[in-house]
């Protein structure tokens, strides 16, 4: 795997390791991606979600495993993920673009309307996007999500903003 | 000469997780530490932490450290700061350099019932050219300088290892505004947790697996200015002719932790080497007592792991010394401790775990035959030597 080498997962590689949405789900809207792809043994993303759609389970180093039906796309689970492996991804946002939400603790916090270079899973700017939400109340603990609109084709691309 | 019930020497997660307990028992219980502040490593753990959400996962370690302090407050454990062991003498009698809040330090001789030895684990040096250049530094060094003092140890770090306190302080050297040039691992592969590399990396961080470094370079002032990396081989050793420079005014060293096994030594207890625990460490039973009676030990000194375990270990050690008080029934202490074991197997499950679960396993053992009863005849062995 190229993760172990390099730090990242490639799209396909990730894929062979976590069940991720399908098409169809996609076409309902914001959904959670679990990119969490070691059996460590942390389990804080099954108690986050109040809608019962994240299962861990006994042993707690079992892989997060998402019921799709279950999930409104809330990102409640993405602040509490001591990871930062959860995405939430939007291909339902407009008829030709995406929203990708991500964790995002570094300073500053971006402001909605701000435009930022879109990054992917190895740091390298893929696009231009749009942030368009950020939320960062208290119970998120100083992980503030940010939403970003970016054009469909890199909604499984991205998944950070370049700093600063 | 004062008298305590248990003496606490460690005031990190395990022995504040030791204190807490013994002292909700009702035991009378002093917990030193040379540092001025309480919490060990916990307040420069400015993260979330993994593991279940029953046991404050999710939590930022400060705020553990918060929480602990509350409950040690709670538990009337009684703490001295900035105060030293410097020596254990037969009959559990602790010499201690007490701390004195600026005036001129106290020698205080403490005859205590139980000891727990939580003295938790210092950083590995790497050797390399020009390794003692100002701009070196260990990784929890440039941890404390961020998250504790709010200094920043420079502007462009290259950071040496990848294990989990690696990935986690690059991290939180990026948060602090600081650019790390590279992450550099001679391994093949990543050490640590995977999501933590990935959060460095998709900020941009390249991460150079299989590679060393074999030169810090001095700039003009007399600190790093940058540093030579090289391909390493299947012995870690610089391959010639592979050396690629990169610029940076720090560089950090995160290649592991040692038990600090001092006291554990000056106490006689019988030390066992385990490479997945970090070097030397003091054979234990499941109570975590030592092979000398009435002395306990848990958290990193009992084996390098990391803060939820360390919890979990030093709870084990105050529950076993309030029992052997007799502040607790063995009924009551032996449904909690079988409890906590329950956690701590689930804590060292996966492939990250099994390693020190089979190892701590082995370690009990090599308790059983070395340390258990009748009174261990290899003891008697050792003294005739």
């Amino acid at each position: 795997m190229s993760l172990i080498n390099t730090g990242y997962l490639e799209y396909e590689e990730l894929k062979a390791v976590q069940k991720l949405p399908g098409k169809e789900r996609y076409k309902k809207g914001p959904v959670a991606v679990m990119e969490c792809v070691q059996e460590i043994p942390c389990n804080p993303c099954e108690a986050a979600c109040k809608f019962g759609a994240i299962h861990i389970g006994e042993p707690i180093t079992n892989l997060p495993a998402l019921d799709g039906e279950a999930c409104t796309g809330c990102g409640a689970c993405v602040s509490k993920c001591p990871g930062l492996a959860i995405f939430i991804v939007n291909k339902a946002y407009s008829e030709t673009s995406a929203t990708v939400a991500f964790p995002y603790e570094y300073f500053p916090t971006p402001m909605a309307g701000e435009k930022k270079k879109a990054v992917n899973r190895k740091g390298e700017v893929v696009c231009e996007g749009m942030v368009v939400k950020v939320m960062n109340p208290r119970a998120f603990d100083h992980t503030p999500v940010v939403t970003v609109e970016i054009p469909k084709e890199f909604a499984d691309e991205v998944r950070s903003i370049q700093r600063g | 000469m004062i008298q305590r019930d248990v003496l606490v020497v460690g005031a990190g997660p395990a022995g504040l997780a030791a204190s807490i307990e013994a002292g909700k028992a009702g035991a009378a219980v002093l917990l030193v530490d040379l540092n001025m502040q309480p919490g060990g490593q916990l307040f420069k753990q400015i993260h979330k932490f993994f593991g279940s959400s029953a046991h404050r996962s999710g939590t930022r370690g400060y705020d553990i450290g918060e929480q602990l302090l509350r409950e040690a407050l709670e538990a009337a454990v009684e703490i001295w700061m900035q105060s030293t062991v410097i020596g254990i003498f037969p009959g559990n009698k602790i010499g201690i350099e007490r701390g004195m809040d600026g005036k001129e330090k106290e020698l205080v001789t403490v005859l205590a019932r139980k000891i727990v030895i939580a003295t938790g684990a210092s950083e590995n040096a790497i050797r390399f050219k020009g390794w003692t250049i100002p701009g070196v530094m260990g990784a929890g060094a440039a941890q404390t300088m961020i998250n504790v003092n709010h200094v920043r140890p420079g502007k462009r770090v290259v950071m040496l290892g990848s294990g989990n306190v690696g990935l986690i302080v690059s991290y939180q050297l990026l948060q602090a505004g600081c650019d790390v040039a590279a992450l550099v691992e001679a391994a093949p592969g990543i050490g640590g947790y995977a999501v933590h590399a990935a959060k460095i990396r998709r900020a941009g961080v390249p991460i150079y697996t299989g590679y060393t470094i074999v030169e810090a370079k001095k700039g003009k002032d007399g600190c790093v200015c940058g540093c030579i990396i090289a391909k390493a081989d299947d012995k870690y050793d610089p391959i010639p002719g592979t050396e690629e420079a990169i610029e940076c005014d720090a560089i950090t060293l995160a290649a592991g932790l040692k038990p600090v096994m001092d006291l554990p030594k000056l106490a006689g207890c019988t030390l066992t080497y385990s490479s997945a625990f970090g070097g030397y460490i003091p054979i234990h039973n499941d109570r975590m007592e030592t092979s000398q009676k009435g002395i306990f030990t848990a958290g990193d000194a009992a084996g390098v792991e990391e803060a939820n375990t360390a919890l979990e270990e030093g709870k084990l050690a105050g529950i076993s010394a309030a029992e052997e008080l007799n502040l607790i029934s063995k009924k009551k202490a032996d449904i909690l401790r079988k409890e906590i074991w329950e956690r701590l197997v689930s804590l060292r499950s996966g492939p990250f775990g099994e390693r020190r679960l089979k190892e701590k396993e082995s370690v009990l053992k090599e308790y059983a035959k070395r340390a258990g009863i009748p009174a261990a005849e290899d003891q008697e062995v050792e003294k005739c030597h």
